[in-house]
C-alpha cells in the first residue's frame, strides 16, 4: 500500500495567475527515494512543502500512511517527518549536538536516550562526536554543515524525510561525495524520501523513482531508466537528455551486460571493474586503457567478462530492457 | 587637581544633598529606560512582522526624537508642571528609538531559512520565538538599549533645568555661580555612569553573542 498519497492535490497562492500545484495525484511506496524533477517554478517544492503542512493545498488531500495529515496536529506531524533545506537552517547559537537534539527533545525523550542518539547520527555521518559534538555551525565546512542538517532531521528516527535541494549550495566535488553517502545511507535505513532537484545527474544517480514536474502537473512518474529511455514527451526527453547514449548507460549496472568468461579466457592483467559498477564507468575504463575486454570482480574475484561488443550491443536495443 | 580637590570637598560638605541627587538621577534613568523597554521590546517584535507598523512607528519615535530633550521638558511643564514625570517622560522619549529600532531590525533580519527549519521541525511558534528567534535577535537588542542607556544618563543632568532634581542640579548651579568645582560635583559622577554603562552592556552583550 502507498505510504504517502497526494490526491487531487492543487495549490494556487493568494494572487497567483495559475495555480502552482495542478491536481496532483502521487502514490508513494514505503521505504522508497523518490526525487521531484523540474525547472525552477514548476510547483516540486510546493508539492513538498505541502507534505509537512509549511503549505496547504488549495484542494485536494494528503495521505500519510492512510491518515489525512489534516487531522493530525501539525507540531506532531512534523515532529514525525524529517525536513532538510538548502541553507540548511542549522541554529547558529546552538551547538552541533543541541541542533541534532531539537525534534528528540520535543518528542520528550530521556537525556540518556537523547545523548546516546546524537552520538549514534554523528558517528554515522562520520563526523566524530568527540570532535564535533561542541562544535557550533559557523566551525563547520559547508559539506559539513549539511551532513549535520541530516542528522538534525533523522534524530526523531522520522518514516518520511523532506528534503529540499539539500545539496544545492554545495561545490561539485562534496556534492557527490554527499550523494554517495545519500546512497549509503538509504540502504542502512530505507526511509521514505522525497527529495527535491532541478539537477538531472542528481535525481538519476540517487532514485528509485522520478517524479517530473512541469507547470504544476505530474508529467511522468517512473524509475530513472524507464524516463530515459521511454521519456513520457519531448519535455522529458528535453529534460533528462534521454537522447544521451551515454547517461543511459550509468543506469545499466555491470552486471546486467557482463558474460561468463569463454572456456579459452585467462585473467591476464586486464582492467577490472565490479560488479555493481555501471556501464558508464566500464566505457570509460575501456576507451581509457585501449582494451576490448574488462575483468568484472566481486569481491576482488573474477566472475565474468565485459567486452565493447556487448555494451554497444545494449545500446542498440536499450528501449527494450 | 586643585579643582578637584575643591570639588571633592563639597560633595563631603553636603553628603545629604549629593547623595540625594545621585540616586535621583539613577532612579530617573532606570525609569525612563524601563518604560522605554516595556513599549519598544513589544512593539520592536510586531514591527518587524508588519511593514507597515515598521513604517508607521519607527517614523513616529524618530520624529518625537528630533525634538531637543530641553524642549520636551519645557512642553511637558503645563500638564505635569517642574516634576518628576516631565523629567521621565522627556527621557523616555530619548530612550525609545534606538531601543526599537535595533529590536525591529534584531527580529526582521533573522535569516528566514532558520525560521522554517525550526517550523518544519515542529516547534510552535513561542517555543521558535523563545528557543530560536530571541537568542538570535538578543544581541542587536542590547546594542540598542546601551545605546539608550548612556544617551540617557548624560541627558538626566537636563532634568535640573524643570526642578526635578539629579546629578544636574550641581551642574546647574555651578554654571550659575561660575564655580566650575560645583559643576564637576555633578558631571563627573555621570561621566563615570555612563562608562560603567558602556562596559557592563559590551561584557553583557559579548556573553550572549552567537559565535561567528
Amino acid at each position: 500500500m502507498a505510504y504517502i498519497e497526494f490526491v487531487n492535490v492543487s495549490k494556487q497562492f493568494p494572487g497567483a495567475l495559475r495555480p502552482s500545484v495542478n491536481n496532483c495525484s502521487l502514490a508513494i511506496e514505503q521505504g522508497t527515494f523518490v526525487v521531484l524533477l523540474g525547472l525552477s517554478g514548476c510547483g516540486k517544492t510546493t508539492l513538498l512543502k505541502m507534505v509537512n503542512r509549511l503549505h496547504e493545498p488549495t484542494s485536494g488531500h494528503i495521505l500519510i500512511d492512510g491518515e489525512d495529515i489534516r487531522h493530525l496536529p501539525v507540531t506532531a506531524l512534523r515532529q514525525r517527518i524529517g525536513y532538510v533545506i538548502q541553507q540548511t537552517g542549522l541554529f547558529p547559537h546552538m551547538t552541533v549536538a543541541q541542533n541534532i537534539a531539537v525534534v528528540p527533545k520535543l518528542l520528550g525523550w530521556q537525556r540518556e536516550r537523547i545523548e546516546s542518539r546524537i552520538d549514534e547520527l554523528l558517528t554515522l555521518i562520520e563526523l566524530p562526536p568527540a570532535e564535533y559534538r561542541h562544535r557550533y555551525p559557523s566551525q563547520l565546512s559547508g559539506g559539513q554543515q549539511q551532513r549535520v542538517g541530516l542528522a538534525r532531521a533523522l534524530a526523531g528516527d522520522p518514516e518520511v524525510m523532506l528534503m529540499d535541494e539539500p545539496f544545492g549550495a554545495i561545490d561539485a566535488i562534496t556534492r557527490a561525495t554527499l550523494q554517495d553517502e545519500m546512497i549509503f545511507l538509504q540502504r542502512q535505513l530505507q526511509k521514505t524520501i522525497l527529495f527535491v532537484t532541478h539537477d538531472v545527474e542528481e535525481a538519476l544517480r540517487l532514485a528509485d523513482k522520478i517524479v517530473v514536474m512541469d507547470m504544476g502537473c505530474i508529467v511522468q512518474y517512473d524509475t530513472p531508466f524507464r524516463i530515459l529511455t521511454r521519456p513520457a514527451n519531448q519535455f522529458v526527453t528535453n529534460l533528462v537528455g534521454a537522447d544521451d547514449t551515454v547517461r543511459h548507460l550509468s543506469l545499466i549496472s555491470v552486471e546486467r551486460a557482463m558474460q561468463s568468461p569463454p572456456p579459452d579466457f585467462h585473467v591476464n592483467g586486464q582492467p577490472r571493474i565490479a560488479l555493481h559498477d555501471n556501464l558508464r564507468n566500464a566505457l570509460s575504463l575501456l576507451l581509457r586503457t585501449g582494451t576490448q575486454t574488462l575483468v568484472v570482480a566481486q569481491d576482488e574475484h573474477p566472475v565474468g567478462i565485459l567486452t565493447m561488443g556487448q555494451i554497444q550491443h545494449l545500446v542498440g536495443r536499450v528501449h527494450e530492457l | 587637581m586643585e579643582l578637584l580637590r575643591e570639588a571633592l570637598a563639597y560633595a563631603q560638605s553636603r553628603p545629604e544633598l549629593f547623595w540625594e541627587a545621585f540616586v535621583r538621577h539613577i532612579v530617573l534613568v532606570l525609569t525612563a529606560i524601563s518604560i522605554a523597554l516595556v513599549i519598544c521590546l513589544p512593539l520592536g517584535v510586531w514591527t518587524a512582522r508588519s511593514r507597515w507598523a515598521s513604517l508607521t512607528f519607527i517614523n513616529l519615535v524618530n520624529t518625537l526624537r528630533v525634538i531637543p530633550s530641553i524642549a520636551v521638558l519645557f512642553l511637558m511643564l503645563p500638564y505635569f508642571g517642574l516634576s518628576f514625570q516631565s523629567a521621565a517622560i522627556a527621557l523616555t522619549i530619548l530612550a525609545m528609538p534606538p531601543i526599537l529600532i535595533n529590536t525591529d531590525a534584531a527580529f526582521r533580519t533573522l535569516n528566514p531559512a532558520i525560521r522554517e527549519a525550526a517550523q518544519g521541525m515542529g516547534m510552535d511558534a513561542l517555543t521558535i520565538f523563545r528557543k530560536v528567534e530571541l537568542p538570535l535577535a538578543l544581541p542587536i537588542i542590547l546594542t540598542g538599549i546601551r545605546t539608550a542607556l548612556v544617551e540617557v544618563i548624560a541627558s538626566a543632568t537636563l532634568a535640573a533645568f524643570i526642578g526635578a532634581g539629579g546629578l544636574g542640579n550641581f551642574i546647574v548651579l555651578g554654571s550659575q555661580l561660575r564655580n566650575e568645582a560645583i559643576l564637576l560635583v555633578g558631571a563627573i559622577p555621570v561621566a563615570i555612569m555612563a562608562i560603567l554603562a558602556e562596559v557592563g552592556m559590551s561584557a553583557l552583550q559579548r556573553s550572549v553573542q552567537v559565535p561567528l
